[in-house]
């Protein structure tokens, strides 16, 4: 109920907040939104020393044009990239995931940033920044380096982050010409997903032209369904087909069995879902 | 760097300036330390929303969020509205007051306050809601005794209402 | 007689409740402060079988800020055990059960050792350095594990797992015949679980335990002060008169707050050995594990009837959990379903056993409905199948068995006696609501064209006894206290009513619904009732709220009360007009000499006579001031239909709620407001058995359901607007005609919401979905079929 003791810090530029975790050593912790954060506290779950408050760095927010990207500031809130008429413009499929994190009090608070740094399998949007193929801008003590979005999460709750690290912003290719559609599964509204497929299409000469397909809750981290994505390059846009081609959805991937589903049903569901994110996504 | 920090928070149109523990959640900041009781705590999770309250940091606009969830030394600068702060100064309820009110949208009353806040901010989002929208829009708040049915009357009549402010 | 006007009751009042809890003007527990408060911390088992082999709070007293520390073994030979007040048979194994854990820890989050400190923080933060060394046992979870031979005990001193055996048999009571003799054309046997379920009230219970000078006062979130106070003086040894017992504004209860708290008693032994006041609040996730949990039972259910459909008998045998321990009253939860698994049918022959068993789990006590939920479940789901068995609709089958309107008052197998009912006005009136011939031919459209969306209707056609309850049945079942109810009216010289009631209510409106009754009663203004209760000192005595008994058995106390005023008024009004009280008609709020309206005495008028007390008739007590306590005759049976039609998704297994009907029977209504929003609720709480919830204990015994992110009640999003409708048959028990309502909706729906599931899989060949109806579990049940009849292929 109470978390445990830890100092805190609130810089006001990236550079203090690198050194700040610099400073705190492996027992350092950044808060971003705190709604994954702040919960684990409360249960005593994790007891950091430090405290590393990044809502106080106004350059993190934001979301802006840059040639053929856009590029959003990490600690924009769920909510801002859900309402962001560019984001809406040229990364639709951000915008719907970002709309069904938990409810409106957590999008308000939680961040773009913290959600993909905490690298919760259940999370939504890890799985959108691999469809949309982003890119992560990372600030340390020696300087910045971009990380694409499939190589920051390394396995359950880890990333690419070094300890001193800091994720600032996040790259987003511009896509144009592109469907895309979330179809996400849970028990209860408000609750993690049991299962969720995005899917992204480019429709080509009245067929699917590519497609990319991502899976939320199918491993430790969101997964590309690759086979899938092969299966449907070129496929008819038609029901009986992608419904066909979802047969390997589930390949590739590692679902876990817990309280709220087995392993076989997620991989049921995902083939079922994936034809229905993929029809939506296709405008079929 | 320290385990304590000073803040200045305006709560119900009132300042306060405090030093607390930075691991004081906001809602036992207002609860405990400017008694501002009517915001309840309901879970440790995050999940049940009845903490809600209205927070605006810098120039933003004031959104809800579950204060169960926040950190007081993340509220420095922040001006909150609890459900103490909803009825003007004369006493005169605030229009979701008087619709939860008015189409007993409460029982026990423990969920309301925090149910009351997230209907204020949905309203302002958006000022004439479908069902669905109010349904979806409330996800966030728990309530055992209602089955939610007047709930979403009320925010339904208050939205009638033309509120949005 | 006179004729009371019904200018209140009846009318949708607005509640006098909601002005402090709109406005945050709230006296939750919590809330409150005293000078020199202390907060105290729980240290719970994280095992659910363990020998304590060693507890040492040394070092936890000398951390920052923390007064005292203590653990069971300092308090073995003083803190008593926790009470049973409902031992259902004269042999029940009855284990001792220490507020704080000495020996044994015997489930889950079992409280072990307390810290008191002068803030919440340091109490929480000195739980870490307390030492205890477990030695982990191996638990016993299962039901019918629990009662094999060589089962591991849970009370090894006991020689047993259980505790009782319950049995009531209609041709052994004389109110039927033997199950074994009837006609058995058709048998209907299935085996039902009732899952485990959390109560989930959304105030998490608080205590504040101040010890005065050796008169003690206590704030409780609790529904049964009046009881507690009770218990606190059997157990702790105080004095009944130096104990005062508040239930301040309470944050929900569904029978999770009937109860007698380890964390109350531990409360007071703290405040008592440290002579300042002591708060104990509980933690979402504490409440999860250590409130008391709901339902969690095994039920093996046979239905006999003729191929016409006649039923003509059941038996019922049953596997109850109890936890690890004996809750207040959680034997005789089950027990009290034992009178209505025959629902509002006329069968003759009945027979019902309930076995009462121990397992490393957290006890169970009642959760809205208490047994009577699991009872219509057991029956309602048993006439679908019977429905289908004999190729009859599923309303038409209950139409041939149930009790007639000119039948009543009907004495059913069970041996209680209807008063009042009319079955088919419900269910005419729900099947129109529902639309119910247009949604079978969709159904049977969908069914034709293979649609992966199917259709389902369940239907569910209740009764339930409430209003609890009749002292001397309860004396008869062995329960503890008796089930009457009290109250007091006090007129104020200047006219106001006070309203002194022994309910204890926490979001049911009683101070709404009992000022409309009184304002009628005495011809006063709704405002001009002030009605109190939840305090000991203030509401002397009463049996609190529970059983959905308030107003069928407070009001009626309420309603005598009310009419001793009035006579004595009217004694009063009589001399102030110089006539006799046979002259008088009290019509209009007041009293008027017949023939002369215009001559009229209010009761204000004759209670500010009493108060000057110049000129009163002789014989007469300056006063107006009446109590009544009424023990009803007889328990109130409210009834209803409710029907549900469902969408199931065959590719994933979810379900949506399409439309949901609920008609229900509550004899005359005081406030159609609250009714409407009582059904609401409590459809809700059924809704959420049949999809949502389940408390689940791993294989260790550990519970993986703490809290709510993984006990999932509905939010607004996961629920439908529900249709509701009423008829009306009064009560003929009493004079007011109501019957209780709190827990009708919840005992109705869940029995709709699963049948709706198994009418739509049907055609899969699914017979039944175990509860809660997950779409994997539905998803499951439709591929179990499909492998069965393909012959493997799945």
């Amino acid at each position: 109920m109470i978390p445990v003791a830890f100092d805190y810090q609130r810089p006001t530029t990236v550079d203090e907040a690198v050194a700040a975790l610099a400073g705190g050593g492996e027992d350092a912790k950044v808060l971003a939104g705190g709604q994954s954060l702040i919960p684990v506290l409360r249960l005593r779950l994790s007891a950091p020393s430090v405290l590393v408050d990044l809502g106080g760095i106004e350059q993190l927010r934001g979301v802006r044009e840059e040639g053929d990207a856009l590029v959003i500031g990490a600690m924009t809130t769920h909510d801002e990239v859900a309402g962001s008429p560019l984001v809406r413009r040229f990364a639709p499929l951000l915008a719907t995931m970002a709309a069904t994190i938990g409810d409106r009090q957590v999008r308000h608070r939680g961040t773009l940033g913290g959600s993909l740094s905490h690298a919760d399998p259940a999370a939504d949007l890890p799985a959108a920044a691999a469809a949309l193929e982003a890119r992560y801008v990372l600030a340390g003590p020696t300087g910045r380096r971009v990380v694409p979005a499939a190589g920051f999460a390394l396995g359950l709750f880890t990333t690419a982050l070094a300890e001193d690290e800091v994720l600032v912003e996040v790259q987003v290719p511009k896509l144009e010409g592109w469907g895309s559609h979330y179809e996400k599964f849970h028990r209860v509204v408000q609750a993690w997903a049991i299962v969720g497929v995005a899917a992204m299409v480019r429709r080509e000469d009245g067929a699917i032209g590519s497609a990319r397909v991502t899976l939320t809750n199918m491993g430790p981290t969101a997964l590309r369904a690759t086979a899938l994505e092969q299966a449907l390059a070129g496929c008819a846009a038609d029901r009986a087909a992608i419904e066909e081609a979802c047969a390997v959805a589930a390949e590739g991937t590692s679902p876990i069995d817990d309280l709220t589903a087995s392993a076989e049903y997620r991989r049921h569901l995902v083939r079922v879902l994936a034809g229905r994110a993929v029809a939506a996504a296709a405008g079929v | 760097m320290s385990s304590t920090a000073k803040i200045t928070v305006t709560v119900d149109g009132d300042q306060y300036i405090d030093t607390v523990e930075a691991r004081t959640l906001l809602v036992h900041y207002l609860r405990e330390t400017i008694g501002k009781v009517g915001t309840v705590i309901g879970c440790d999770t995050s999940n049940c929303g009845s903490c809600t309250v209205l927070m605006s940091t810098g120039d933003q606009p004031a959104r809800s969020v579950k204060s169960c969830s926040v950190l007081a030394v993340q509220a420095d600068g922040a001006t909150i509205t609890t459900v103490e702060g909803l009825a003007g100064p004369d006493g005169s309820l605030h229009p979701v007051q008087r619709a939860f009110h008015e189409l007993h949208g409460l029982q026990c009353g423990f969920c309301t306050p925090g149910m009351i806040m997230s209907a204020v901010d949905l309203l302002r989002d958006n000022p004439d809601p479908t069902d669905e929208q109010i349904r979806d829009g409330l996800s966030g708040n728990l309530c055992r005794c209602t089955g939610y049915q007047n709930i979403v009357r009320a925010v339904r009549a208050a939205a009638g209402e033309g509120v949005a402010s | 007689m006179t004729v009371t006007d019904d200018r209140e009751v009846g009318a949708a009042r607005r509640r006098k409740e909601d002005a402090r809890l709109i406005t945050g003007r709230t006296r939750w527990t919590d809330n409150l402060t005293l000078p020199g408060l202390l907060h105290m911390a729980i240290l719970r088992s994280p095992y659910a079988s363990a020998r304590i082999v060693s507890v040492d709070t040394s070092a936890a007293l000398s951390r920052p800020n923390v007064v005292a520390a203590f653990s069971g073994a300092d308090v073995a030979d003083v803190q008593g055990s926790l009470p049973c007040a409902w031992p259902v048979t004269e042999d029940i194994v009855h284990p001792d059960r220490p507020p704080l854990a000495v020996d044994m820890v015997r489930h889950h989050g079992e409280a072990v050792a307390v810290v008191v400190a002068r803030d919440r923080a340091s109490a929480m933060d000195a739980l870490e350095a307390i030492e205890v060394d477990y030695e982990p046992l191996t638990p016993v979870l299962d039901l019918e594990e629990a009662l094999a031979d060589g089962a591991i005990l849970v009370h090894p001193d006991k020689g047993t797992n259980l505790s009782y055996t319950w049995v009531f048999d209609s041709a052994a009571a004389g109110t039927g015949t033997d199950v074994a003799t009837v006609d058995a054309e058709v048998v209907i046997e299935r085996r039902y679980v009732q899952q485990r379920l959390i109560p989930a009230f959304m105030e998490p219970r608080s205590v504040i335990v101040d010890p005065g000078a050796g008169d003690y006062t206590i704030w409780s979130s609790t529904q049964i002060p009046h009881i507690l106070r009770v218990f606190y003086a059997l157990i702790t040894g105080v004095p009944e008169h130096k104990i005062r017992v508040i239930a301040p504004d309470v944050g929900g209860g569904f029978g999770g707050k009937l109860h007698v708290t380890p964390e109350e008693l531990i409360t007071f032994m703290a405040a008592r050995r440290i002579g300042r006041p002591v708060k104990y609040t509980e933690t979402r996730s504490e409440t999860m594990l250590a409130g008391h949990h709901g339902r969690d039972m095994i039920q093996d259910v046979r239905l006999t009837a003729r191929r016409d459909g006649t039923v003509t008998g059941m038996s019922v045998k049953l596997i109850a959990n109890m936890g690890a321990y004996l809750g207040l009253v959680g034997p005789g939860t089950p027990i009290l379903g034992a009178f209505m698994y025959n629902g509002i049918y006329k069968f003759a022959a009945y027979r019902f056993e309930c076995n009462g068993v121990f397992t490393n789990t957290t006890l169970t006590d009642p959760y809205r409905g208490a047994g009577r939920p699991e009872a219509t479940y057991a029956i309602e789901r048993a006439m679908d199948e019977l429905a289908v068995e004999l190729g009859l609709d599923p309303i038409e089958v209950r139409r041939r068995n149930w009790i007639k309107k000119e039948e009543f008052p009907f004495t059913t197998v069970a041996g209680l006696v209807y008063d009042s009912g009319d079955y088919d006005a419900a269910t005419d009136k729900a099947l129109m609501l529902l639309g119910y011939d247009e949604l079978r031919k969709e159904q049977e459209a969908r069914r034709a064209s293979g649609d992966p969306v199917q259709l389902g209707i369940g239907t569910s056609t209740y009764t339930e006894m409430c209003g609890l309850a009749p002292s001397r049945i309860l004396g008869a079942l062995r329960y503890a206290a008796g089930g009457w109810e009290t109250a007091s009216v006090r007129v104020l010289p200047t006219g106001k009513v006070e309203v002194v009631t022994g309910v204890s209510p926490h979001g049911q409106g009683h101070e709404t619904a009992w000022s409309q009754i009184v304002a009628d009663e005495l011809g006063v203004a709704f405002d001009d009732v002030e009605v109190l209760h939840g305090d000991t000192r203030t509401s002397h005595k009463g049996l609190d709220t529970y059983g959905s008994r308030s107003l069928a058995v407070g009001g009626i106390a309420l309603v005598e009360a009310c009419r001793k005023v009035r006579d004595k008024a009217r004694t009063v009004a009589a001399h102030m007009l110089e006539c006799s009280p046979d002259d008088l008609e009290f019509t209009g709020g007041a009293f008027r000499v017949r023939g002369t309206p215009d001559a009229a005495k209010t009761v204000a008028d004759a209670a500010f006579a009493v108060f000057a007390a110049h000129d009163l008739p002789d014989g007469i007590e300056p006063t107006l001031d009446a109590d009544a306590t009424f023990d009803p005759e007889t328990f109130s049976f409210p009834h209803g239909t409710h029907l549900c039609a469902v969408e199931v998704d065959t590719q994933t297994g979810h379900v949506s709620i399409r439309k949901y009907v609920a008609v229900d029977d509550v004899g005359k209504v005081i406030n159609p407001t609250i009714v409407e929003g009582q059904v609401h609720g409590g459809v809700a709480q059924g809704i959420a058995q049949a999809l949502h919830e389940e408390a689940v204990y791993d294989e260790s015994g550990t519970l993986v359901t703490g809290s709510f992110v993984d006990y999932t009640p509905p939010t607004a999003a996961d629920l439908p607007d529900i249709v509701t409708d009423r008829t009306e048959t009064p009560a003929t028990t009493h004079p007011l005609g109501v019957k209780g309502v709190g827990e009708a909706g919840t005992i109705a729906s869940t029995p709709a919401v699963v049948n709706a599931i198994v009418d739509a899989l049907r055609p899969y060949g699914i017979s039944d979905v175990p509860m809660p109806c997950t779409p994997e579990r539905v998803w499951r049940a439709i591929r179990a079929v499909g492998t069965e009849t393909e012959g493997g292929r799945s």
